[in-house]
Order: structure tokens, then C-alpha cells, then sequence
């Protein structure tokens, strides 16, 4: 995909099965570390009502929204069902020398 | 070809209908609903959100309503139910036949005995309309009265300060939010109200609330007399169930129904706001909520049971208000909690347990700015479904997570 790696953070900033919020130029993303501890990357902003989804609780390939419980697949950026309707987009994640990087 | 008919087209109603397609259901489905616009989201109506944009938060387009083959109708009130015919007449003079029927009725503001409702200086809030009406009027300068210290009241109250009015808040209780939340938030929430400028006034009753030359006058117990530009009566809302009643179903504090939201009679369901329910995780006790989360989730878990899944109600309570930058979250239901213990989430956040005389977790509330206690709360509430009974030393201790308790 892109070359335009941005990094994020070290691995171990990101407990197994959470998520961390990461602000660049202007936009903000949600970075989580998998049970499995695999890295993925999504929009940062709930798609119902624009909330930092970083708050929220991930459990195994969900992550659920802080704000009323909305749950996306953070892998696939598939919406579950009300009332989130519209899907987060992904973005690619690499890990190198322990550290995460996104392609913006 | 069957024929579900939803009478009501809030929260509860859309999401119904919706999750009957999502589930495969191919019959017709027509949604019935008094209002005038289709199906929006009623808890921005009190909150800053209201401020951004004239237009309702839809819960879908109407181009989604017509490829998901859900008929529509608005500005149409359901009048009479034949539970024996299996048909429901409605106010257009049409009389559908159903095989399956679901009243998501919802519920009304409750009218202050005496006082007008929905007049050019006394509102209730629950309609977008409402919303409109009281937005206008939330003027600098403009005085704002408000009856009651509910979780409607006190947003509202926090708007018309984000908006200059001038607020006074007159709860007939000796403290706001008497209902379900405890009293640390409550202290919390009072405080902030008086901070950001809000009059508030407890322990007082209201003897008249009238109009005289362009005000609200609202005579207190005390004796007093308070003048305003509008006053929003906030005190509740009250099931609607006079479809149902004229039915000859059950009522109880609401439409009863029972595990799997079925009422007293043959294939008709009710769910949300309208209805009460045995709630299992607190022995069945029977209760009816209020909460978006509620309606929601028994919309689409009576679509399935329409569907013939015959699962039963197991969703633990959960509500949230939004008032200035703070988040109120609460889950589960108190009634019953002799322990309350308090955990620290940083600097201006917290969250309480409440736990009955065994230890398990009962109820969860939390408040702080933001989303400071939301995964917490969340936490906390697979605790309450798991009827988990915690370590209170762990409950306590911030610095143990809560995650690690759920594995326990
Ligand atoms: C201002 C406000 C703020 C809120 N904030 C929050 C919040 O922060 N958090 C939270 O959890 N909850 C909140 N709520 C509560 C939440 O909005 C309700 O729990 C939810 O709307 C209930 O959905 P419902 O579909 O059961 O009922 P309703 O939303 O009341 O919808 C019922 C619909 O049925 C229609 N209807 C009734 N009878 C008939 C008939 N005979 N024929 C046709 N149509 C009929 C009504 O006109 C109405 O449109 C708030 C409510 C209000 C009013
Ligand atoms: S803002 Fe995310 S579910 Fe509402």
C-alpha cells in the first residue's frame, strides 16, 4: 500500500486488547492491540456522533463506543448495529524494531 | 403473505422495524406513527447537540425505510386494536390486519395537574417541536423556569446557561435527581448547576404555575412567586397505554408484558418506554425504564421474538445524561444496595458500586468529564450480568482494572 508510514508509538504503549488514541496533522486515528497481539488502525471518531472511540472498551475484535455503546469491528471497520450505521474506515499497520506505524 | 404491524415510530418502533429485515423476516411491515416527521433520536433534544442544527436526528432516511420495504406511516395515530380480529384501526380510517403486532407506544411528559402543557409560555419537552419551541425561547437575559430536577430539567438547564438565559430549578424533593442516581452525583451535579449560575431550589413545592401578560407565573409553597419568560414542567414521563388499555391488555405500571415482551394477549408484543417487564437478573422483580439503550435493545429483541426466536429479556439497565462537559453513566438498578463504595478515575471523575447485603454488584454509577467512566461503567455492568460478587478491596483501588475483576 502507501509508503507514507507515520509511527504511532512504541508496541508496549498499547496493552493486549486496547486501544490508544493518535492525533496527525489535523486528524485523529485509534490504534489497537488485538488478544492476539496483532495492530490495526481505524478512524478516530465514532461515526454516530463524532466521540473519541479511544475511550471505549475493546473486547477481542470489537471496540465499543464511549458514548452510547456503539460497536464497530476495529479489523474490518464493519458497524455491528444501532445505532452506529456507518463504517469506520481502516487504515494499514506495521510493526518494525518494536515500534507501530500507520499508512495514512 | 404475513403482516407485522409496529404502532409507535420512535426509537423503539425503527429499530423494530429495522431488525426484522436484518433477522430476514420477508413479510410486510408497516410502521404507524403519530408524529408528523419520521423516526428520530429523542436524547439530543435536551442536550448541546439540539444547538448545532434545526433538523431531527434521523434514525434513518427515508430512502433506507423504503429499500428495507418498511411502510411508513406517519402523522398517523394507531385509535383501536380487535385483539380477536387481529386488526388496528387508525386515525387516516384504514384498518390493518396484522398476524403479529408490537406496541413501541412510547410515553408522554407528565402534565403539572392544573397547568397548561404546550402553551406560549409553559413547555414539556419530548417532541423535536418542543425542542424548537424552547430553543427560541432560551434567550440571554431571558428567564427560564424549570419544574423539576430530573435528568430533562437539568439538561435543559444547562443549555439555557450555555445559552445566557437565567435558570432557576424548583425540585419538590430535598435534592434533584432523587430518582436512581445516588446522592455523591447528585451533590456533584447541584454543584456544577450552582457554579455555571442555576438557581437551584429544593424542597419546594408548586402551588399555581399560570400565565398573565406575556410570563409564567409560578407560585411556590413558600409562598413566593417566580416570573418567567417560559417554564419547561420536567417532572416525568408516563407511559402510554390507552391504545393498549382500549384493548383490554394488561396494564401495570405500563403495558405489561412478560420475559419474551409478549403482552396479555395473542401475538401482540410491547417494548421501550410503554412497557414493564420481569427483569431476571434481580429475581424478575417488574420494572419499566426509560432509557434509549432499553428501547433499542427490546426492539430488536422483539423482532426476534416475532420471529419465533423466543429469547428472553437479560440486558442490564444502562442510561447516561450529558450536562455542560460531564457525563452521568449509570448501570443496573440501586434498589436494594446497602454497600456503596467509591473509586477514584483520576482527578474529577469517580464511579460508585453499589452492592446488596452478599456483596454482589448491584448497580454501577459513575461521573467525570467527557468519557472518563465510560469503559469503567461498562466494566462494571458486565460485573452486574455476570451477578459477580467483587472484591470490594479491588473495587475500590484504582489502580487494579476492572477488566482483570471479569476474568475473576
Ligand atoms: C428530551 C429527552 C432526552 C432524553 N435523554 C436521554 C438520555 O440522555 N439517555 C437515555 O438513556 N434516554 C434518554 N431519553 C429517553 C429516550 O429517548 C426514550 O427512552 C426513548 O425515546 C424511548 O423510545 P420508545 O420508542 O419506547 O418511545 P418514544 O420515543 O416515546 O416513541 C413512541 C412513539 O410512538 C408514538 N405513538 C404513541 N402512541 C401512538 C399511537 N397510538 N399510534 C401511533 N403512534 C403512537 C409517539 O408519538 C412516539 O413518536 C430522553 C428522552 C427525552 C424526551
Ligand atoms: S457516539 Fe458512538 S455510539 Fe453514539
Amino acid at each position: 500500500m502507501s509508503g507514507n508510514w507515520i509511527k504511532v508509538c512504541e508496541k508496549d504503549d498499547i496493552d493486549e486488547e486496547d486501544v490508544i488514541r493518535f492525533d496527525h496533522s489535523g486528524k485523529t486515528f485509534a490504534v489497537y492491540r488485538s488478544p492476539a497481539d496483532e495492530f490495526f488502525a481505524t478512524d478516530g471518531l465514532c461515526t454516530h456522533e463524532h466521540i473519541h472511540l479511544a475511550d471505549g472498551l475493546v473486547m477481542d475484535e470489537i471496540i465499543e463506543c464511549p458514548k452510547h455503546n456503539g460497536r464497530f469491528n476495529y479489523k474490518t471497520g464493519e458497524a455491528k448495529g444501532a445505532p452506529v450505521c456507518v463504517n469506520l474506515k481502516t487504515y494499514p499497520v506495521k510493526v518494525e524494531d518494536g515500534s507501530v506505524f500507520i499508512s495514512v | 403473505m404475513s403482516h407485522f404491524v409496529i404502532v409507535g415510530a420512535g426509537e423503539c418502533g425503527a429499530r423494530a422495524a429495522f431488525a426484522l429485515r436484518e433477522k430476514g423476516f420477508d413479510g410486510e411491515i408497516t410502521l404507524v406513527g403519530s408524529e408528523a416527521i419520521a423516526p428520530y433520536e429523542r436524547p439530543p433534544l435536551s442536550k448541546a447537540s439540539v444547538l448545532e442544527t434545526l433538523d431531527p436526528k434521523f434514525i434513518a432516511s427515508l430512502e433506507k425505510y423504503a429499500e428495507s420495504g418498511i411502510r411508513l406511516l406517519s402523522d398517523v395515530t394507531a385509535q383501536d386494536v380487535d385483539p380477536v380480529a387481529k386488526t388496528v384501526t387508525c386515525s387516516d380510517g384504514s384498518r390493518l390486519a396484522y398476524d403479529k403486532m408490537l406496541l413501541a407506544t412510547g410515553a408522554i411528559a407528565r402534565p403539572l395537574p392544573g397547568a397548561a402543557m404546550n402553551s406560549a409560555h409553559i413547555r414539556s419537552l419530548r417532541t423535536h417541536a418542543d425542542a424548537m419551541a424552547l430553543r427560541k425561547a432560551m434567550l440571554p437575559g431571558k428567564h427560564i423556569a424549570i419544574i423539576g430536577g430530573g435528568f430533562i430539567g437539568l439538561e435543559l438547564a444547562a443549555m439555557a446557561r450555555m445559552l445566557c438565559a437565567d435558570v432557576t430549578v424548583i425540585e419538590g424533593l430535598e435534592r434533584v435527581l432523587k430518582r436512581g442516581v445516588p446522592e455523591d452525583i447528585a451533590h456533584v451535579i447541584t454543584q456544577r448547576h450552582r457554579a455555571e449560575g442555576v438557581d437551584v431550589r429544593c424542597g419546594i413545592a408548586i402551588s399555581a404555575l399560570t400565565e398573565e401578560g406575556g410570563k409564567a407565573i409560578v407560585r411556590l409553597s413558600t409562598g413566593e412567586t417566580i416570573e418567567a419568560d417560559l417554564v419547561l414542567v420536567g417532572i416525568g414521563a408516563i407511559p402510554s397505554t390507552e391504545l393498549a388499555m382500549r384493548a383490554g391488555l394488561t396494564i401495570e405500571n405500563g403495558i405489561a408484558v412478560n420475559e419474551y415482551l409478549m403482552t396479555s394477549a395473542p401475538d401482540i408484543y410491547a417494548a421501550g418506554d410503554c412497557c414493564s417487564f420481569p427483569l431476571a437478573i434481580y429475581g424478575g422483580r417488574r420494572v419499566r425504564l426509560e432509557s434509549w439503550r432499553n428501547a433499542q435493545e427490546q426492539g430488536t429483541l422483539a423482532a426476534a421474538n416475532m420471529m419465533g426466536v423466543d429469547e428472553a429479556i437479560s440486558a442490564v439497565p444502562w442510561f447516561w445524561s450529558d450536562q455542560y462537559d460531564m457525563t452521568l453513566q449509570i448501570a443496573g438498578l440501586s434498589e436494594g444496595a446497602v454497600t456503596h463504595l467509591r473509586r477514584d478515575l483520576g482527578e474529577s471523575a469517580f464511579m460508585l458500586f453499589h452492592l446488596d447485603e452478599a456483596g454482589r454488584l448491584l448497580a454501577a454509577s459513575g461521573i467525570g468529564p467527557g468519557n472518563a467512566v465510560a469503559r469503567d461503567i461498562r466494566l462494571a455492568e458486565m460485573l452486574i450480568a455476570a451477578r459477580a460478587h467483587p472484591d470490594p478491596a479491588a473495587l475500590v483501588a484504582s489502580n487494579i482494572k476492572l477488566k482483570s475483576l471479569l476474568a475473576a
